[in-house]
């Protein structure tokens, strides 16, 4: 199984993609079966590293998560922009991470950054400081520990 | 042009709905590209757009043709999970080249590279 | 008439997107800088995606639908590019 489906997850995730793309019949499926088989081989000749991936329960809490706060700050975003509150100041923020694994870290960028109201700007390996721009930053601290309490705990328990 | 699917009532309200939150949510994010001062607040105002906003057309996309068609038709997920996954990365690399280009003209609103020195253990 | 009703309420949302494709095609021609002229073309990407979705819903073709998904692909290469291209000055190293 190990030896025909290298990375199962890729085989199928091509697989749904083609099938949803050109729609449900038997030619397809075998055709799409076959793409999906063969296409995600490639990835075998990339040697990408192990992602240290633990399937569990925290996945879809991290995702719950998630999607109720881009809900939330699309209405917080949208008030700003609308009624421009004075008081409001945005700025840069300098993230500690204890985070180390890069595709943890990629998950963590993309939903910072697909949040609206906050940024990934960049992140620097050495001293493992993410700088992170906020729309409206009202105290540093509680973003820290806002961030750092909703998705980096998850993202640790998700990533080995 | 005026036109439209042929749909029953509670389709084309519901439909209706999601088109028209949706079309404002992007319409909203684009107000604020014009309206805020500077590109580091510009660049959270798409964001509005790509998410909730693309996420209600979708889905209003998505209720209509399965309608039409009597058959679940989910296709349009696929742009969903490109949009998702593509405009964050687009986002940094825009605000990463901002930076960069800001920090070589000497701007002084732009943190440096290491303004927090970790105290020596 | 809940056609029509559907048919205006397409038709508004249309010109709502349109609107919103004007706000970005305004930052994308007035700058200041070049990062905002990429940030608007790349919003100008995202609105005639949404908007080629409603003309989907509105004709009932599905069609539509691989051309949204072919202008968000050309979006999603062109803003790479173009922001690379302004942190290094050249696209490909």
């Amino acid at each position: 199984m190990n030896r025909l489906f290298p990375y199962p997850v890729l085989t199928l995730a091509l697989f749904v993609m083609w099938i949803l793309l050109t729609g449900f019949s038997p030619g397809h499926v075998l055709l799409g079966g076959l793409v999906a088989a063969l296409v995600s081989r490639t990835m075998l000749s990339l040697k990408p590293e192990p992602t240290g991936f633990r399937p569990s329960l925290a996945i879809f809490r991290l995702a719950g998560l998630v999607l109720a706060d881009i809900v939330r700050s699309n209405f917080a975003v949208a008030r700003i922009i609308l009624f421009k509150p004075a008081e409001r100041h945005s700025g840069f923020l300098h993230l500690p991470v204890e985070l180390r694994n890069p595709y943890a870290l990629a998950v963590l960028a993309v939903i910072i950054t697909a949040t609206p109201g906050t940024l990934w700007v960049q992140h620097d390996a050495r001293r493992h400081v993410i700088l992170i721009h906020v729309l409206d930053l009202i105290d540093e601290e509680t973003w820290i520990r806002f961030i750092k309490d909703r998705y980096e705990r998850l993202l640790l328990e998700i990533f080995e | 042009m005026i036109q439209g699917p042929d749909l029953p009532t509670w389709a084309a309200v519901i439909v209706g709905l999601l088109l028209l939150t949706g079309a404002t949510t992007t319409l909203i994010g684009t107000l604020g590209l014009l309206q805020l001062k500077s590109f580091y607040e510009r660049v959270h105002a798409p964001t509005l757009g790509t998410t909730l906003g693309a996420a209600l057309i979708l889905a209003a996309s998505m209720v209509s043709f399965s309608v039409l068609q009597s058959r679940p038709v989910i296709h349009e997920i696929l742009i969903g999970v490109f949009v998702t996954l593509t405009t964050p990365v687009t986002l940094m690399l825009l605000a990463r080249a901002a930076i960069y280009r800001d920090r070589s003209e000497g701007a002084s609103r732009v943190p440096t590279d290491g303004p927090r020195r970790t105290p020596p253990a | 008439m809940s056609t029509l009703f559907l048919a205006l309420v397409i038709t508004s949302s249309q010109i709502l997107l349109g609107l919103s494709m004007l706000c970005a095609t305004y930052r994308m021609a007035r700058g200041p800088r070049a990062q905002d002229r990429v940030l608007g073309l790349d919003a100008l990407y995202l609105g005639a995606t949404l908007l080629l979705v409603t003309y989907g819903i509105q004709t009932g073709r599905s069609l539509y639908f691989e051309a949204a998904l072919a202008i968000g692909l050309l979006g999603f290469a062109g803003t790479v590019a173009l922001a690379k291209f302004l942190m290094r000055g050249e696209v490909i190293e």
